[in-house]
């Protein structure tokens, strides 16, 4: 029998065979720490441990907290920068970069077939470009930046067949909405995801980005696409060349596999509070909304921007709502800006913000009050998510987002395009 | 070890952000407690005591990376959660600071709120004083066992300093 992508990967850590079901120590080739690295770093020097695995290989993002919404904040970061001195981080972006998986992705941190932890849950993102990629707590990065190794459950992999051609104003994003609402928010506990079919075939990296980002939001611990030309020609297009060829063996073994048809979605929306509360966008066509959010490690890159600004041009956002943008990167905001996305969107009155997490996990940059409901294209719609708990957000794709901005309702795009 | 108490019961797919508000993350763990779970059952973190036990059912702590989740619910004396499965990083990182977990098939629905419960830790045996039944958990890989016993991650860096 031949291997998964997991299972390679983690007999390629270990030095020798394992299988889906094994426990193995092995050694880690990225930890990726946001201001998480803080809590971390301070479990080191408490421990009294002064020195870092392989300061190399450790990567430090501050994208969080950006701008930093109080005095607190401001010294937790000042406090960072001098850990990250302390211990020779060599990787270091400070606020201006953008947001971590973002960042990890431009600069050329994550290989195809590398295993990559990192403190945040959409660590999986890098699952894009083939990359084994997981998040972790700030205790068990301790433990890694310690000592470069960590354990890990070898796990089943199930495959995921997306086939067909998506319709007009159908993303990536409608797709892994349909994975949650036809088949859960548990589908893929603790398991790998492997993708197919033949949806993959040209698909952009900008794609593979939020199927894998999402890819959690099933459980899985990795959500992984098998290296291809578009992921090669990507990798170079950012200076990585030589990209190993990764992917499963040919009689791998799955767990179970899943199959959907993309050529049949429409707009889709998941509803509070759950990610697998997912209905057709016109099936709640209407709903007031007084916010809406563009941007986030899901939804936030040149793409999402593009499919905005094409809404938006020449029209106006809702004077009953505010709409804020969130570039995920620096590069997306100046290629954004250069292609005339970001005047589009001024000039329907979005408001544009730096790049960061904003307010998709609730700390600050556009927190919802009591009774308001929030149209967004982040990753999480759980209770009290963005603000009161007594607020509701509405996930969808940038093209649903801009067409309810419009309306200050949720609206199908198709109906405006 | 042993863990006996009273019991607190949680649905399915209770998830980081109703375990401790992002608008908290940042606030000192003595104010970010109060918050735990206010969004669904508000009296929580006013009455758990010292030794009580959260029976929940599927995917518990499902979402985000956070620490403060499992450290909110030790800080507030929960001995042991209970759940039919956890989501992946929820359960790593409630062994990784010392926060027993247990895997329990079919618990849910047999335990009412504030039930007397006791769980043997070692064997994983769950019994519920009130109506006598006993339930078995799935065993912990051993790993974590070690981790639990050295006190979570601390104890293990501790270690490693000392070389």
């Amino acid at each position: 029998m031949g291997l998964t992508m997991a299972e390679k990967m983690f007999s390629r850590c270990l030095g020798s065979e394992v299988k889906a079901g094994n426990y193995v120590v092995v050694p880690v080739d990225k930890a990726m720490c946001h201001e998480g690295f803080l809590l971390s770093s301070i479990k080191l020097m408490t421990a009294g441990i002064e020195k870092i695995w392989d300061p190399g290989r450790v990567v430090v993002i501050l994208d969080h907290y950006v701008p930093s919404p109080n005095v607190g904040m401001a010294e937790g970061h000042a406090q960072i920068r001098k850990m990250v001195e302390k211990y020779g981080v060599s990787n270091f972006y400070g606020e201006r970069e953008g947001i971590c998986h973002q960042v990890m992705v431009e600069k050329g941190h994550v290989k195809p077939g590398e295993l990559i932890v990192g403190t945040d849950s959409h660590t999986g993102t890098y699952g894009a470009l083939g990359a084994g990629a997981t998040g972790i707590g700030t205790s068990e990065m301790a433990y890694v930046l310690a000592t470069g190794e960590l354990w890990f459950l070898v796990p089943h992999s199930i495959k995921v067949k997306l086939k067909g051609q998506l319709p007009e104003m159908v993303s990536a994003k409608d797709v892994s909405l349909a994975l949650a609402g036809r088949y859960g928010t548990e589908f893929a506990q603790y398991r790998s995801i492997e993708f197919g079919g033949d949806w993959l075939d040209g698909l952009p990296i900008s794609s593979r980005l939020v199927m894998s980002n999402m890819s959690i939001e099933f459980g899985a611990k990795f959500g992984l696409f098998p290296v291809d030309q578009i992921t090669v020609e990507y990798l170079k297009s950012i200076g990585v060349d030589d990209v190993p060829h990764f992917g499963p063996d040919d009689d791998a073994e799955y767990e179970k596999e899943f199959e959907l048809i993309v050529s049949d979605l429409e707009p889709l929306v998941a509803l509070p509070h759950s990610v697998g509360n997912v209905k057709p966008v016109r099936s709640i066509a209407g709903k007031p909304v007084q916010q809406a959010m563009l941007g986030s490690c899901t939804n936030g890159r040149l793409e999402d921007l593009q499919a905005a600004a094409q809404i938006l041009k020449g029209r106006q956002v809702h004077s009953s709502v505010r709409m804020y943008v969130y570039p995920a990167s620096r590069p997306v905001f100046i290629e954004a800006a250069a292609k005339g996305f970001i005047q589009t969107l001024l000039e329907a009155g979005a408001i544009i913000c730096p790049p960061s997490c904003g307010p998709c996990f609730g700390s600050h940059g556009g927190l919802l009050a009591s009774g308001e409901a929030c149209i967004s294209s982040t990753n999480r719609n759980f209770k009290g998510r963005m603000g009161s708990p007594n607020s509701e957000v509405y996930l969808a794709s940038p093209a649903t987002v801009a067409a309810s901005a419009i309306f200050g309702r949720i609206t199908d795009p198709r109906e405006v395009a | 070890m042993h863990v006996q108490g009273r019991a607190w019961i949680f649905g399915d797919n209770i998830d980081t952000d109703l375990i401790v508000p992002g608008q908290y993350l940042a606030s000192p763990l003595e104010e970010t407690v109060k918050h735990a779970f206010e969004a669904i059952d508000p009296d929580f973190a006013k009455e758990v005591k010292p030794g009580d036990v959260i029976v929940a059912g599927s995917n518990f702590g499902c979402g985000s990376s956070r620490e403060n989740a499992p450290q909110v619910i030790k800080h507030l004396g929960i001995g042991c959660i209970l759940a039919e499965s956890f989501a992946r990083i929820f359960f790593r990182n409630a062994i990784a600071i010392g926060l027993p977990t247990l895997t329990i098939n079919s618990i849910s629905g047999k335990v009412k709120r504030h039930d007397m419960i006791d769980i043997s830790l070692e064997n994983g045996e769950v019994y519920l004083a009130d109506s006598g039944e006993k339930f078995l958990a799935d065993p912990l890989p051993q790993k974590m066992y070690e981790i639990i016993e050295a006190g979570g991650i601390d104890g293990l860096l501790k270690n490693i300093a000392k070389g």
